[in-house]
C-alpha cells in the first residue's frame, strides 16, 4: 500500500470503506504480520517495525522500517524497553505518517522484551494522535522467560493500556494450557503469534464483512474508545450438526477465558460468528442464547457474518472487555504524572502545574500485581509478629444477631445458630 | 391448713415466663396440682439468668400469685435448671462379686453404681442427675435389680446429666435471696418429659421436644429408662429474632406476628399473599409478606429439629422411639409443629398434655407448664419414697447437698 517514509494518503471525503492498519512491533509482533501476510490479511495494510534489521529482513513484507537505526544501529534494543522507547521516539515522525489515514489501527506486540515493550506505548500515542481508534494484541512473556520480562512486560501492558484504547491481552502462560506436552518450543510461539495475528482478524472480519447481523465501526468505537480496557480473547471453530453445542462447550473451557470466567466479569463481550452459506438462524440464536446467559452484565455486540470460504464450518471469536482487573487499579504513566503533578502544586503553590504530555515521569518500581498483593500480605503478617500493641480488631459482624447479641453465642458444629437460618442457608425471601 | 410437709412446688425460671406450680400429696399420696402462678421473665436470655434483680422481682410475682391461687404458704420449691451448658452422657460402672458363694447382694449394688458414677467431668462441672439404667450380670443385660442373682460381675450404666457450677448456681441464689429454700435442681428436660409420659410410654421409647423461649431440651427414654437428654440453646426467641430481623419490623412486633401468623410448616397457599395487621389504635401496620414469615419460621424450626434428629441418629436412637415424638413447651402451640416433626424425625409426633397428674384442667392443658408440672411430680416421688428398683430412686440429690449447708 504505502512505504512508511512516504505519508499514507488516504480519501478521507466519504468513507465508504474503513481502512485498519495492522503494526507489528518488536520480534513476536514481526512474526505475526509475517504470518497475516502470508495467510489472509483480509485488506488490510500491514507494517512491521522493529530495532532489530536481522528479525525484520526474515519478515516477508514490503512495509518494514528500522526504529531508532541511529541510536541502536539496527542491533536491537537488548531487552531494555527504555531503548526500545527511545529509538521509537527518534522516529515520531515516521510513526506518525505510518499511523495517519486510517480509521482503525492494530498494534501487535510481544510484551517482555526492548522493542515491543517500549515502542508500543509510543506507538499507540503516535496512533491515538493520528485519530484512529487505536487496539492493542499483546502477548505477555512465559513465567519461564524470567521475573525481570515478567515486570518488564507488566509495566509495558499498564502504559500501553493507559494509550491505547484497548488492549487484548494473550498471556502465554494461559497458553500453556492450549499445547501438549509434545509441542515443539518454536511452534508454542508460533501458536502465540497465531493467536495474535487471530485476534485482528476476528475484530477486522466483525467489521470488513457485511453480515447477517452487521457490526459497525461505530459499534466497536462505543465499546472500547477511551476505555483503556483489557480484553480477552478466545475462538473456537466446530463443524457438523451440534456446532453451536460444541462452540459453546470449546469458549467455555477456553483457558484465555479462564474457563468462562472472564465472560461473568466482562463489560463488554464482541461476538464474532461466521459460518458458510449453511449457517442458520438458529444456530446463531442457540448460540448467542448461551453466550448471553453467561454475560448478563456485559453490553453485547453481536456480528454474523457468511463467507463461502466457511462451507460447513463454523467459527465464533469472542473478545470480552473489562474496565479494570479487580486486584489492584493499574498505574499508568497518566496517573502517575497527574501525581506528580499534584505533589509539586501542593509543595509549591506557585510553580507552574507540571506539563503532563510529552514528558515520561518514572512509575513507581515495577511490580507484578500478584507481587503487590504478595508483599500487601506480608507487610501485615510481619507488622503483627514485631509490634504486640496492635490496634485492635472490630469484630465484623454482618448480620446483627439483635437479642442476642450479649449472650453467649449457641454454636453448634461450627455454625452460630444465633444467626437467622434463612441467611446461613442463603434463602432468597423473594 | 395444709400439711406444710405434703406441699410440693415447682418453679420455672423460664426465658419468657416465670411458673410456679403448686402440688398437693393427699394422704393416699396421689398427686393434685392446686395453685399455678406465673410471670412475665424479664431477667433471662437462653434459660440462664442475666440480670439477676429483675429475674429476683418476676420470681417472686410468681410464687405469690402461686400462693394466693393455692392458698398454701410456699416455704421450698423444687428448681428446674436448662442451659447451654447442660450436657448429658452414659456412663458405665463394673464391680466383681466378692462373697463366696456369688449371690449379689445389696453393697454389691451401691458399689457398682458408685462405681459407674466415678466420672470424669471438667472441673467446673457438677452432676445435677445421675440416673441408673439397667444393670448387667456376667454380661446378661436389662436386669433391674440384681440382688439376689448370682454372678461374677455386676455392671451398670448411669446416665449423667451435668452444668456448669457456676451458672447452676445463679438460679439457686434468685430462689435463696426470696427466703426459699431448693428442695433439689432438675434437669428441665428430664421434669417435663415426667409430666408427659406414661411408664408405658417410656417403655416403648420415645422423644420428648420441649421447646421453650430461649432453650428446646430434650430427652430420649427407651426401655424405661433415659438414653439421653440434650439442651440446644435456641428456642422460641431465635424465632422472633429472626422474624424481627428478616422482616425488619420491631421485637415485639415479630412476637406478634410470630403468635398471630406463625406456622411450622410453609405451604403454597401462602404464596405471595401478605397481611397489613392493625396496631392497637386501628391503624394498619407495615404490610409484611406472609410467605416470608412462614419461610423463616419453617426454616428455623425445621433445623432446629434436624439438629436433634442428626444427634439421635448419630446415636442409634431413632429406632427406639416407638412411642413417638411428643412436643411440650410454648413451642408446642405453633400450628402444625406436630406435621413438621413428623416429617423431620419420620415418626408419629404429638403435643405433650400432662395428663398423668389429677388437679387444675386449666393449667394441665397448657404445654408451657410442662416443666413446673414435672416438677412437682419429681418432689412426689421424692416424697413417696417408693421401694427400690423404680428408676425414679436412681436420682440422685448429689447437686442440691453441695449447696446446702
Amino acid at each position: 500500500m504505502t512505504t512508511p517514509t512516504e505519508p499514507a494518503v488516504m480519501t478521507t471525503e466519504v468513507k465508504r470503506t474503513i481502512s485498519a492498519k495492522v503494526i507489528g512491533l518488536g520480534g513476536a509482533g514481526g512474526n505475526a504480520v509475517h504470518l497475516m501476510a502470508q495467510s489472509d490479511c483480509l485488506g488490510m495494510g500491514l507494517f512491521a517495525l522493529n530495532t532489530d534489521a536481522q528479525a525484520l529482513d526474515k519478515v516477508a513484507l514490503e512495509n518494514k522500517l528500522i526504529l531508532g537505526s541511529n541510536l541502536n544501529h539496527g542491533l536491537g534494543a537488548g531487552g531494555d524497553p527504555e531503548r526500545g522507547r527511545a529509538a521509537a521516539q527518534e522516529d515520531m515522525d515516521h510513526l506518525r505518517a505510518i499511523c495517519k489515514g486510517a480509521d482503525i489501527i492494530f498494534i501487535l506486540a510481544g510484551l517482555g522484551g526492548g522493542t515491543g515493550t517500549g515502542a508500543a506505548p509510543v506507538l499507540a500515542q503516535a496512533a491515538k494522535e493520528s485519530g484512529a481508534l487505536v487496539l492493542a494484541v499483546v502477548t505477555l512473556p512465559f513465567e519461564f522467560e524470567g521475573g525481570r520480562r515478567q515486570r518488564q512486560a507488566q509495566l509495558g501492558f499498564q502504559q500501553l493500556k493507559a494509550a491505547a484504547d484497548a488492549v487484548i491481552c494473550l498471556p502465554n502462560e494461559k497458553m500453556f494450557k492450549l499445547l501438549d506436552e509434545k509441542t515443539g518450543m518454536g511452534e508454542a510461539f508460533k501458536i502465540s503469534n497465531d493467536l495474535l495475528a487471530e485476534g485482528v482478524r476476528g475484530v477486522w472480519r466483525l467489521l470488513a464483512q457485511t453480515g447477517l447481523i452487521n457490526v459497525d465501526f461505530a459499534d466497536l468505537c462505543s465499546v472500547t474508545r477511551g476505555r483503556h480496557a483489557e480484553s480477552s480473547f478466545a475462538s473456537a471453530e466446530a463443524t457438523g450438526e451440534k456446532r453451536p453445542e460444541q462452540i459453546i462447550e470449546k469458549l467455555l473451557s477456553h483457558p484465555l477465558l479462564d474457563g468462562g470466567q472472564m465472560l461473568n466479569t466482562s463489560d463488554a463481550v464482541l461476538v464474532s460468528v461466521i459460518g458458510g452459506s449453511d449457517l442458520t438462524m438458529n444456530e446463531v440464536n442457540k448460540l448467542m442464547e448461551q453466550i448471553n446467559r453467561q454475560c448478563e452484565n456485559a453490553h453485547l455486540i453481536l456480528g454474523a457474518a457468511i463467507d463461502e470460504g466457511y462451507a460447513g464450518r463454523l467459527s465464533v471469536t469472542l473478545i470480552a472487555t473489562r474496565k479494570h482487573s479487580e486486584a489492584i487499579k493499574p498505574i499508568g504513566p497518566e496517573d502517575v504524572a497527574a501525581e506528580a503533578q499534584d505533589t509539586k502544586q501542593f509543595l509549591d503553590p506557585k510553580a507552574p502545574p507540571a506539563r503532563t504530555t510529552g514528558r515520561y515521569v518514572a512509575p513507581p518500581p515495577a511490580l507484578s500485581n500478584e507481587k503487590k498483593a504478595e508483599m500487601l500480605n506480608n507487610q501485615g503478617k510481619g507488622s503483627r509478629k514485631k509490634s504486640s500493641r496492635l490496634q485492635p480488631e472490630l469484630a465484623l459482624e454482618i448480620v446483627s444477631k439483635g437479642r442476642f447479641e450479649k449472650s453467649e453465642p449457641t454454636v453448634r458444629h461450627g455454625e452460630d445458630l444465633d444467626i437467622p437460618t434463612y441467611i446461613r442457608r442463603c434463602v432468597a425471601l423473594n | 391448713m395444709f400439711d406444710p410437709s405434703s406441699i410440693i412446688v415447682g418453679l420455672e425460671i423460664g426465658t419468657s415466663k416465670i411458673c410456679a406450680v403448686v402440688g398437693e400429696l393427699n394422704a393416699n399420696n396421689v398427686l393434685n396440682i392446686i395453685g399455678v402462678g406465673q410471670a412475665r421473665s424479664r431477667g433471662v436470655r437462653k434459660g440462664e439468668i442475666a440480670d439477676g434483680a429483675k429475674a429476683e422481682e418476676d420470681v417472686r410475682n410468681a410464687i405469690v400469685e402461686a400462693e394466693q391461687m393455692s392458698n398454701a404458704e410456699i416455704r421450698s420449691v423444687y428448681l428446674a435448671v436448662t442451659g447451654n451448658h447442660i450436657r448429658g452422657f452414659n456412663n458405665h460402672g463394673t464391680h466383681p462379686v466378692v462373697s463366696e458363694d456369688r449371690e449379689i447382694n445389696e453393697e454389691d449394688v451401691q458399689d457398682v453404681v458408685k462405681n459407674a458414677k466415678a466420672i470424669n467431668l471438667p472441673q467446673d462441672h457438677n452432676v445435677v442427675h445421675a440416673i441408673r439404667q439397667h444393670f448387667m450380670v456376667d454380661g446378661q443385660s436389662g436386669i433391674q435389680n440384681p440382688v439376689g442373682m448370682f454372678g461374677a460381675k455386676v455392671e451398670v450404666d448411669v446416665h449423667v446429666i451435668h452444668g456448669h457450677v457456676n451458672r447452676l448456681k445463679n438460679g439457686l441464689r434468685a430462689v435463696k435471696s426470696l427466703q426459699l429454700e431448693t428442695d433439689d435442681v432438675v434437669f428441665s428436660g428430664l421434669a417435663s418429659s415426667l409430666a408427659l409420659l406414661s411408664n408405658e410410654q417410656k417403655e416403648l421409647g420415645a422423644l420428648v421436644i420441649d421447646i421453650g423461649g430461649g432453650t428446646t431440651e430434650y430427652i430420649v427414654y427407651s426401655d424405661g429408662i433415659i438414653k439421653h437428654t440434650g439442651v440446644l440453646a435456641v428456642g422460641g426467641d431465635h424465632i422472633s429474632n429472626d422474624l424481627a430481623y428478616g422482616l425488619k419490623i420491631s421485637l415485639g412486633r415479630a412476637e406478634q406476628l410470630k403468635l398471630e401468623h406463625g406456622s411450622a410448616i410453609l405451604d403454597a397457599a401462602v404464596k405471595g399473599q401478605t397481611i397489613t395487621p392493625p396496631n392497637e389504635l386501628g391503624l394498619p401496620l407495615k404490610t409484611v409478606n406472609l410467605e416470608h414469615l412462614r419461610r423463616i419460621m419453617a426454616l428455623r424450626l425445621e433445623e432446629m429439629f434436624e439438629i436433634i434428629e442428626q444427634e439421635l441418629s448419630a446415636l442409634g436412637l431413632l429406632n427406639y422411639l416407638r412411642c413417638g415424638v411428643f412436643i411440650t413447651g410454648g413451642g408446642a402451640r405453633i400450628p402444625e409443629i406436630q406435621k413438621l416433626a413428623e416429617h423431620v424425625f419420620q415418626l408419629p409426633a404429638s403435643i405433650g398434655k400432662a395428663n398423668s397428674i389429677s388437679g387444675l384442667k386449666s393449667a394441665l392443658d397448657q404445654p408451657e407448664f410442662a416443666t413446673a408440672i414435672g416438677l412437682v411430680k419429681f418432689g412426689s416421688f421424692q416424697q413417696k419414697r417408693k421401694p427400690v428398683g423404680s428408676i425414679k430412686d436412681g436420682f440422685v440429690k448429689s447437686f442440691t447437698e453441695m449447696f446446702k449447708r
